[in-house]
């Protein structure tokens, strides 16, 4: 009885969080502040339900833990596409503007190219 | 000799072991047939793809991996609480976000990875970018009035401790 | 009462894919459409979880994780698209 209330709260704060990653992906405005919402909201609301997932096949039918696996992937990857998606901002000059300047002689990875390879942002991507 | 047999045998011993680990948790069992099959591929799959992979990552203490490993866990519950209150009941025109700049003392880029996965893993801060000669990483705060804070927790807290287990 | 949630989990979640696909679009970069598209695959990754808690089997774990899987490796491919010009070089 216990274990099914832990479970009923593990379920509703994995979907909540989840929704909270999907609002701030819809409401914040800057391209660089909408990152934030969904990359982390997101995988602690998955991962959330998976442990509820994995607590009640411990309680009612055959263990399993293979749950693990899929959150250990999200978690590691996570933080891969956001450093992704952060760099496609900043080479789009997105958000750019006010972008902290480095000692003389080095330049932020993203932007720093050969002048014969630079790639400028098309505008035909949209 | 043994030593260089071993080597040869076991290009990444930590590999072997989370192959195994891994086939485990795909078959959902742990009898002796996926154990068998799972040192199998442990055995198999770092030998053919070691002339890929020269250098061994030295592995930190696996005691001080497992304590930062856990304290990171409960930044990022508490932290998610933080940013879904800002998420909800900020309005756009308080959210102060802020570009940090983030001076590093690591140097190992296994260290330097771990310590951008943090950030971007705890709320608030996404690591963005780093400096072309890989001395400075650029972190993105979602609200942050007070910039410096943001960047003396980050060394303080993460950067320390990751300096403590690789350095 | 396990049902009750997961019928509530399912709305919300249902709900926060409505909201992904209106970002994705509306835009306005191409930033927020490949981080609407993750965000996507994420909620979908977080239905296929519920579907197999819901009928108690666990066939649909598998499918979890290849979706996982081909979610990241199509976010990076798009965003190294974006930056290069080029996927493979």
């Amino acid at each position: 009885m216990l274990i099914n209330v832990l479970i009923v709260v593990i379920l509703i704060i994995g979907a909540f969080f989840t929704l909270v990653g999907s609002v701030g992906l819809l409401k914040l405005k800057s391209p660089m502040a909408r990152l934030h919402a969904p990359t982390k909201a997101s995988t602690l609301g998955v991962g959330s339900l998976l442990l509820a997932s994995m607590i009640d096949a411990f309680a009612h039918r055959e263990p399993s833990l293979h749950e693990v696996l899929v959150m250990a992937f999200l978690f590691v990857t996570a933080p891969i596409s956001a450093n992704f998606i952060a760099k496609v901002h900043i080479h789009r000059r997105s958000n750019v503007d006010a972008l902290p300047p480095l000692p003389e002689g080095t330049e932020w990875a993203t932007l720093d190219a050969p002048p014969d390879q630079k790639i400028e942002p098309s505008e035909g991507l949209r | 000799m043994t030593r260089h047999i071993f080597k040869r045998l076991l290009p990444h011993p930590m590999l072997t072991l989370l192959l195994v680990v891994v086939w485990c948790l795909l078959n959902n069992t742990i009898g002796p047939g996926a154990i068998v099959f799972g040192a199998i591929l442990g055995l198999v799959i770092p030998a053919v793809t070691a002339p890929y992979w020269p250098d061994r990552p030295s592995v930190p203490q696996p005691w001080g991996m497992l304590v930062y490993i856990f304290i990171v866990l409960w930044d990022i519950i508490v932290a998610n609480v933080v940013v879904a209150r800002i998420i909800l009941f900020k309005s756009n025109a308080d959210m102060k976000s802020a570009w940090v700049r983030i001076p590093l003392d690591l140097r190992k880029p296994e260290a330097i990875t771990i310590l951008a996965g943090t950030i971007t893993l705890t709320p608030g801060t996404v690591s963005a970018d780093l400096s072309s000669d890989g001395t400075e990483l650029l972190v993105h705060a979602l609200h942050a009035p007070d910039p410096d804070a943001v960047r003396d927790e980050i060394k303080s807290r993460y950067e320390r401790r990751l300096k403590e287990l690789f350095e | 009462m396990i049902d009750i949630a997961l019928y509530i989990a399912f709305g919300a979640i249902g709900l926060a894919q409505v909201l992904a696909m209106v970002r994705l679009i509306l835009g306005p970069e191409i930033g927020d459409r490949i981080l609407a598209l993750d965000t996507m695959v994420i909620n979908a990754i977080a239905l296929i979880v519920l579907v197999g808690f819901y009928w108690g089997t666990q066939v649909y774990f598998e499918s979890a994780i290849i979706i996982a899987m081909l979610g990241f490796v199509s976010t990076v491919a798009l965003a190294r698209f974006v930056l290069r010009g080029d996927i493979i070089e």
